[in-house]
């Protein structure tokens, strides 16, 4: 599985959860599969996605918060990873898209192909730290958490042909904010 | 008025609720008057950056977002000031203990010290230099009335011998 299905098989069970999308490749697969007003496409700063993720969900702990990220963008903002646990908002589920490889740039390899992140993970105190393949996300989505979640989906690399998203940055913000 | 509780002030005045911050030894009584503050989520980052990336956050769901730090932190945050914040029109206040000027006594602070202006410079990002507690808490209101409407980032940098009011 690449990840276009990846995320056309998240996407399927999404409701009206928020989403912060990482920059490159998976915001124009997210925006192509199916763009809607709760979707944060990020368009720079590439290894924020997990944090702006947090800063929703420390702010806003009345909604569920999702942030689609990857493998590559993990290790360049590994320690947010520790900023999440000590401050475990219980509306936030971490995605992380695993492919071993900074996609959006040549499917060069990341260091994740041999080290293992959801062990890192874990070693940091996550109670809630899934691999997408064990768990049913559909029922994940539906159970309230006393704590983050982070899920850990493996797959192969490979770009899809999606388009460049047609929205300027003031009309991501704009109508996410509207949803919040 | 000392030093700390003057920055504490106009950040009150100026309504900021959320705030992410990285040590500096200047700041350090400013922190402890945050930390007791209930009205502020304040939120201790390993890295300025990433607090970049949580401010933004803070902001898309309604808060009024801050952070403090050395200036050295600038360094660790110039590109998700300018691919994120810019980018989006995100406001954002700065509050930056200003090592490497007048009476610094370590060295190592004096390279980054000197490059600071110039970077918020080359970001476009306005900065302000208040000498005086008085004039701090003036500046820090004002600064945020300014980023809140012009959607900028705003800086506001206290140099070494600012923070001898906190003595």
């Amino acid at each position: 599985m690449i990840r276009y299905n990846a995320i056309q098989e998240i996407m399927n069970h999404i409701t009206n959860e928020l989403i912060i999308c990482n920059i490159g490749f998976p915001c124009k697969e997210l925006y192509q599969i199916k763009d809607r007003e709760e979707n944060f496409y990020m368009l720079g700063s590439m290894g924020l996605c997990s944090s702006i993720g947090l800063g929703i969900a420390l702010s806003n702990p009345n909604k569920k918060v999702i942030s689609i990220d990857g493998d590559g963008s993990i290790l360049m903002n590994l320690a947010t990873l520790v900023t999440i646990k000590n401050q475990n908002p219980k509306n936030y589920i971490l995605i992380i898209l695993d492919n071993g490889a900074y996609g959006s740039t040549g499917n060069q390899e990341t260091y994740a192909k041999n080290t293992d992140l959801l062990k890192i993970i874990k070693s940091i105190g996550y109670k809630y730290a899934y691999e997408y393949e064990k768990i049913d996300f559909k029922k994940l989505l539906e159970k309230d958490y006393t704590e983050p979640v982070i899920i850990r989906y493996k797959i192969e690399p490979g770009n899809s042909k999606s388009p460049v998203i047609p929205l300027s940055p003031e009309e991501i913000k704009n109508r996410f904010m509207e949803k919040i | 008025m000392n030093s700390s509780q003057a920055i504490y002030e106009g950040i009150k005045e100026a309504g900021i609720n959320f705030i992410v911050s990285v040590p500096c030894v200047n700041l350090q009584n400013l922190f402890n008057l945050i930390k007791k503050d209930e009205e502020i989520t304040y939120i201790p980052v390993p890295r300025e950056e990433e607090g970049i990336g949580i401010l933004t956050g803070a902001y898309l769901a309604g808060k009024k977002p801050c952070i403090l730090m050395q200036n050295s932190g600038l360094g660790n945050s110039v590109n998700a000031l300018a691919s994120l914040c810019q980018l989006y029109k995100i406001p954002l206040l700065m509050i930056m203990s200003h090592r490497g000027t007048k009476g610094e006594p370590v060295i190592g602070q004096v390279p980054m010290g000197k490059a600071t202006p110039k970077i918020l410079e080359s970001l476009n990002i306005p900065y302000y230099k208040p000498k005086t507690p008085e004039n701090a808490k003036e500046t820090v209101k004002k600064s945020w009335i300014k980023a809140e409407k012009e959607k900028t980032q705003v800086a506001i940098l206290f140099e070494i011998s600012y923070w001898k009011g906190d003595n």
